[in-house]
């Protein structure tokens, strides 16, 4: 019996997967999106392995000379910094920062904005009236003073900056679920299962959650690739982590060497892959905005 | 007759608040459900029945509030309940309904038989596999091939999806089954084949029915008894064959006349004009009075009183007295639109 249960869940969850990836195929933006996220993937994965050099070793080239401010060639393909580092491994590292810190905000954030968002639809009344007044708050907090005191508080860590990205970012995710969520407990089948005597919980999670997974996967992407933009904005402004690299933090250190007019592949590389990156995840969103929202569909 | 019946509601009242004051849905409600028995609630629509149904069920949305005076089912007091006792057990599991516009209350991103597997397993310790076997049963019963618990309802038919809601109401064995409007928007054929599978159920499974409709039609062909609803008050309630071969009330007479018969089939249908009443204030006298061509001055000052013509059929009408009249009268489309 068991088994033929485990059996039953796995080909749910294949068959799931699969769904998932025919939405994404079916859409030929999406296609592109989802083929570069996931060689993003790899290589933040592959990071340490796959840098040629140490990031923060100066670097000598064959000849023997300090390579300071290269331009990219054969053996630094995206040129080096004032201080001979190699901008190549920089890059490849940087992604597993970003990556990082974009999946762990973007999931936080969709988490606590679907809650916020279904419970607050769901009961109405009271609830509503608090859980959206205090999104409501959270609007009018300015990003930038908020994480500014935020490390001044409690020093320049990586946690901190996911917080505040978080904090920031999850409220619009939450007004759209919660209206989305008013929508669908008007119908009948809601009314029906309250017949049948589910419990609040259960008709939340288990009959309304699936009917706004589509948005909730669209929201998904989108505050992915929102908080990849703010953590790039924040450690432009050097409010990243000091001990991680970013591709905002390469910016950072660019603008601190004063070479900004002289380097420009120094500018151009992780200026490109935050574009690149941020471009397919809103790709793949649209893929699912298809779904969501089927009048975007083409006739 | 109270003792012993399934269901017993005594003074039921219903009221939304509203932006304009209190609309007062049900009021004063007082039926019995026998075992074995389909008890049809007919009336216009808002006239409170679906009201009625849903307070039964706590099921009101928020700005409705019900009180009774008694509301006992299988002898037990269900007032008394808390709304988790209530959700555990008694609903599904010894009264089930099957809603209005039953068609659209399938969640669409389950497949039908889960769907009737979670009911099934909400409400019992069965596992899946006892479940999946009760499911077939169910589908057979109701003449759905069992192959199709794994379709998506998108992929059912308006009857389909109405037989197989009639399936997740039979789940758990219930006393009690309530039906709201479950043949509304099929067409005659699928009606009639659902019908006659209520009928074979009720035979087969020995539940209770609540049959509710605004269709003459099938509630005569259905029901036991019947009770006429109008302005939130039951208007007549009788056994279904004294109902329309005897009717007291003004405003049975008028749905009969509103309903074309196969019988008779060159006679004209008379409409009763007017609409059902806003149910707003506390207006003295019968509801019924300003569309009622037999009203005259007692009708607007007091609210009649419920009368018992005989031991099962109950009239709440001033007028009762003068029926023989009152039908002949009635029958004359003059009498209506003069």
């Amino acid at each position: 019996m068991s088994e033929r249960f485990e059996k039953g869940v796995l080909s749910r969850i294949n068959q799931s997967l699969k769904e998932h990836y025919g939405i994404i195929h079916s859409h030929p933006l999406g296609r592109i999106g989802f083929w570069v996220v996931v060689v993003f993937m790899i290589v933040s994965i592959f990071a340490p392995w796959l840098a040629p050099h140490d990031p923060w070793v100066m670097q000598y080239d064959s000849e023997g000379n300090f390579a300071s401010l290269r331009s990219p060639s054969w053996e630094y393909p995206v040129g080096t910094t004032h201080l001979g580092y190699d901008l190549f491994s920089q890059l490849i590292l940087a992604t597993r920062t970003t990556l990082l810190i974009g999946a762990v905000s973007g999931f936080i954030s969709i988490l606590i904005g679907a809650n916020v968002g279904l419970i607050a639809g769901y009961y109405g009344g009271k609830i509503d009236e608090i859980l959206m007044r205090l999104t409501d708050i959270l609007y009018g907090m300015p990003f930038l003073p908020f994480i500014i005191i935020l490390i001044a508080l409690f020093g320049r860590k990586l946690e901190f900056v996911i917080v505040a990205i978080v904090l920031i970012i999850w409220r619009t995710s939450a007004r759209v679920i919660r209206a989305q969520t008013i929508a669908i407990k008007q119908r009948q089948f809601i009314t029906a299962a309250k017949a049948r005597g589910c419990s609040n919980l259960r008709i939340i999670y288990r009959h309304i959650l699936p009917n706004v997974l589509p948005l909730l996967l669209l929201y998904a992407a989108f505050n992915i690739a929102w908080s990849i933009i703010t953590e790039a904005s924040a450690s432009f402004l050097g409010f990243g982590d000091g001990n991680t690299i970013s591709w905002g933090g390469m910016l950072y250190e660019l603008w601190l060497s004063g070479k900004t007019r002289v380097a420009w592949w120094w500018f151009a590389a992780p200026s490109l892959c935050i574009v690149m990156l941020v471009t397919s995840l809103v790709f793949v969103s649209r893929a699912y905005e298809e779904v969501a929202n089927p009048r975007l569909r083409k006739r | 007759m109270t003792s012993n019946s399934l269901l017993c509601v005594r003074n039921l009242r219903v009221g939304y608040t509203t932006q304009q004051g209190v609309v007062h849905a049900v009021s004063d409600v007082s039926f019995d459900v026998q075992r074995n028995e389909v008890f049809g609630i007919a009336g216009e629509s808002g006239c409170g029945k679906s009201t009625l149904i849903r307070a039964l069920l706590r099921l009101l949305s928020n700005n409705g509030t019900s009180t009774a005076s008694k509301i006992e089912f299988e002898g037990q007091d269900v007032q008394g309940l808390s709304d988790s006792a209530f959700r555990q057990s008694i609903l599904w599991k010894r009264i089930s309904l099957v809603p209005q516009s039953a068609m659209n209350s399938l969640n669409p991103v389950y497949r039908v038989g889960d769907q009737v597997i979670e009911a099934i397993r909400a409400h019992s310790k069965s596992s899946r596999s006892e479940a999946r076997e009760r499911v077939e049963f169910l589908f057979d019963i109701v003449g759905l091939q069992p192959e199709l618990m794994r379709s998506y309802p998108h992929e059912f038919s308006g009857g389909m999806r109405q037989r197989a809601m009639i399936a997740m109401s039979l789940a758990l064995d219930p006393g009690l089954i309530i039906m709201d409007e479950p043949t509304t928007g099929l067409d005659v054929l699928v009606q009639e084949r659902i019908l006659r599978r209520v009928r074979e159920i009720r035979t087969e499974i020995a539940s209770s029915i609540i049959l509710i409709t605004h269709d003459i039609a099938v509630i005569a062909e259905m029901s036991d008894r019947i009770a006429v609803m109008y302005g939130g008050k039951i208007m007549e309630s009788a056994a279904a064959n004294d109902l329309f071969d005897a009717p007291y009330h003004p405003y049975t007479l008028g749905l009969k006349n509103a309903f074309p018969s196969i019988r008779a089939m060159n006679t004209e249908l008379i409409s009763i004009p007017g609409s059902p009443p806003a149910l707003l204030g506390d207006e003295p006298g019968c509801l019924f009075e300003p569309r009622c061509p037999f009203s005259n001055a007692v009708c607007s000052q007091d609210l009649p009183s419920r009368h018992y013509v005989s031991d099962l059929h109950e009239v709440n009408c001033h007028r009762h007295g003068d029926v023989v009249e009152m039908r002949e009268r009635a029958a004359l489309k003059s009498t209506w639109h003069s």
